[in-house]
């Protein structure tokens, strides 16, 4: 048997998470460079228009793994019921998207099976017949190779925005799919999840923004907030802010731009004394533009800015605002 | 005692190089240099800060626990000062490198003979930042655990926590005690040290576990980082430079002529 990748790809109450796509891109973008045989699976009960769906894409098979225990997620049940079908596989690799499910099972799945994560990879290499991982480390402002020395199966998970979902290609013919039944024993299951739900109606939607002038740590007090809401007002855009802000309350968590808050991609992206955390960068990467302005030159929001100003914000941005009104006044 | 619940808390703490502090790598590319900054990794600060909330609440205990060089008692003697009980430090220059695996076995190790109900770990590191240790830990003592929280209430049974999911989403778990749970930052308000908490915190217990009295336990690391690098960037960056007047004319011209924005 050739060695195998499996792509766990995710599903929340029966919907396929999209992310799951860039998931699917990576793993056929690892078995091209190894030669190793990719399939994927879902896992939850219900789901087989999920695993049919995945089956459109270039693998050899999809697995359903199905149990009436795997509805509402739960860690306990999802590690069970994955550890139980990974050792009847045996597959070399599992790729699973770095999100906030994943995150939650996975490191205990893996431990269960005496294994390990790389996680949150942003990459990946095939270097002299060694399997290498690139991650980011400090808060991106270093990266990583890191390979594996335990046995496999070896679990790796993938940054958000890390492949691109639109590139997985679709298959020659739809993938057999193949349904598997795992028994999760009563007892197992500790958790009792409630509803999911969303804390306020969102009052800003700063997704179809098309200027967004984002503030952090930078701006150091609340009332200097005002500065940044000037410059968003006379550039007509919206304000925004990265997660320290929206956690100290000097703005409402509806403006939160991140992994927590929203995922954006305005034509400009003006970031003020935003260093640039990757809970940050994932959720304004896509931005057609970015401008960065802060006073640490090595701060990692400058490795994605298209234009980089390092300096003190408090001396830039008011003739800045100036300047903006000026010329918005001399095209009326 | 009657009419109160006494909860014993443990909370895990991490020692990471400052934020803006600038990074060299070391002579075989595989770690930094020591000679930066250090602070507290910064969701273990809401970690600490819960765990003191709560025994304001129940009454109880809250240990502080690290690992790392003989630097790290920083952050244990900061804990002490916002009020934590006592401390245990791992202290071996080696714990830095074990992987996430290692570090909670270490953990567990050190606190085998302890009764905690509830243990917290910020939801993430600032260094490494796999996001593991608090769920590898959880599984190590046979503990349930939940991720991401946002906040805590007991319950009769065990707890009621809120985690919180992408996009704006959350969720109530009820899950029965002892638990792990992982602290994401901003569920609290953190409150500084007083000066009488830091004069209190130097007659606080803080029992030193070395590696020795673990190592045991502890196996190869399970993934090894074969280079650390600054990394590749991407994408090319144009850089505007001047007098703050002359970055702002720079500026409007391209805002105006490149991104056509205004």
């Amino acid at each position: 048997m050739p060695d195998t990748i499996l792509v766990v790809v995710e599903q929340r109450e029966g919907k396929l998470n999209r992310v799951s796509w860039e998931t699917v891109t990576a793993g056929q973008a690892i078995a091209a460079a190894t030669g190793w045989a990719l399939e994927a699976a879902v896992v939850g009960s219900g789901v087989n228009s999920i695993a049919s769906e995945v089956a459109g894409k270039k693998v050899a098979k999809v697995y359903d793994i199905e149990s009436p225990k795997l509805e509402p997620y739960t860690p306990d049940a999802f590690a069970a019921g994955l550890k139980q079908f990974l050792e009847s596989l045996q597959p070399k690799l599992v790729l699973m998207p770095h999100t906030y499910q994943v995150r939650d099972f996975v490191p205990k799945l893996a431990t269960a099976m005496g294994r390990t994560v790389i996680s949150d990879c942003i990459g990946f290499k095939h270097e002299g017949g060694k399997a290498v991982f690139t991650r980011q480390m400090f808060q991106g402002k270093l990266a990583a190779d890191v390979s594996f020395s335990s046995d496999a199966p070896w679990f790796a998970t993938f940054q958000n925005g890390a492949f691109r979902g639109d590139k997985a290609e679709a298959g020659a013919a739809a993938a057999p799919v193949e349904t598997v039944n795992v028994e999760i024993p009563d007892g197992v299951i500790r958790n009792k999840p409630q509803e999911v739900f969303k804390e306020a109606k969102q009052a800003v939607d700063l997704t179809q923004a098309e200027i967004i002038v984002a503030v952090g740590r930078g701006i150091k007090e609340q009332k200097n907030i005002e500065i940044a809401k000037n410059l968003a007002d006379a550039l007509g855009g919206d304000l925004a802010a990265s997660r320290p802000i929206c956690d100290s309350g000097w703005l409402p968590m509806d403006r939160q731009i991140g992994s927590s808050g929203q995922t954006v991609a305005p034509k400009l992206y003006l970031a003020l004394g935003i260093s640039g955390a990757i809970q940050h960068i994932v959720g304004m990467k896509g931005s057609r533009a970015i401008i960065a302005v802060n006073k640490d030159s090595e701060a990692p929001i400058f490795e994605i800015a298209d234009y980089a100003v390092v300096g003190n914000l408090f001396d830039i941005v008011p003739p800045l605002i100036e300047e903006v009104k000026k010329a918005k006044a001399g095209s009326n | 005692m009657y009419g109160e619940t006494l909860l014993k808390i443990l909370v895990c703490m991490k020692q990471v190089p400052q934020k803006d502090a600038p990074l060299k790598l070391n002579e075989s590319g595989t770690w930094i240099r020591e000679d930066v900054s250090y602070e507290v990794n910064e969701p273990d600060a809401y970690a600490l800060e819960e765990a003191l909330r709560q025994r304001e609440k129940h009454k109880g205990e809250v240990v502080v626990i690290t690992s790392g060089p003989a630097r790290a008692q920083q952050v244990l003697r900061e804990a002490l000062a916002k009020g934590a009980d006592r401390a245990i430090h791992l202290e071996d220059d080696k714990f830095v490198g074990l992987d996430a695996f290692n570090t909670a076995k270490a953990i567990a190790a050190a606190i085998k003979d302890e009764q905690f109900d509830l243990i917290f770990t910020g939801l993430q590191s600032d260094d490494y930042g796999y996001a593991q240790t608090g769920v590898i830990l959880a599984e190590l003592m046979g503990w349930p655990h939940a991720t991401i929280i946002m906040q805590i209430e007991k319950t009769d049974g065990g707890i009621r926590v809120k985690r919180e999911l992408e996009a704006g989403y959350f969720q109530f778990v009820d899950m029965p005690t002892p638990a792990v749970l992982t602290i994401q930052s901003g569920i609290n308000k953190l409150r500084y040290a007083t000066l009488i908490g830091i004069k209190q915190a130097k007659n606080k217990p803080l029992r030193k576990v070395p590696l020795g009295e673990v190592q045991a336990g502890l196996g190869d690391n399970l993934q090894k980082i074969e280079k650390l690098y600054v990394p590749q960037k991407t994408k090319k960056t144009e850089h505007i430079d001047g007098p703050p007047g002359e970055i702002a004319k720079k500026l409007v011209d391209k805002l105006r002529n490149e991104l056509r924005v205004l």
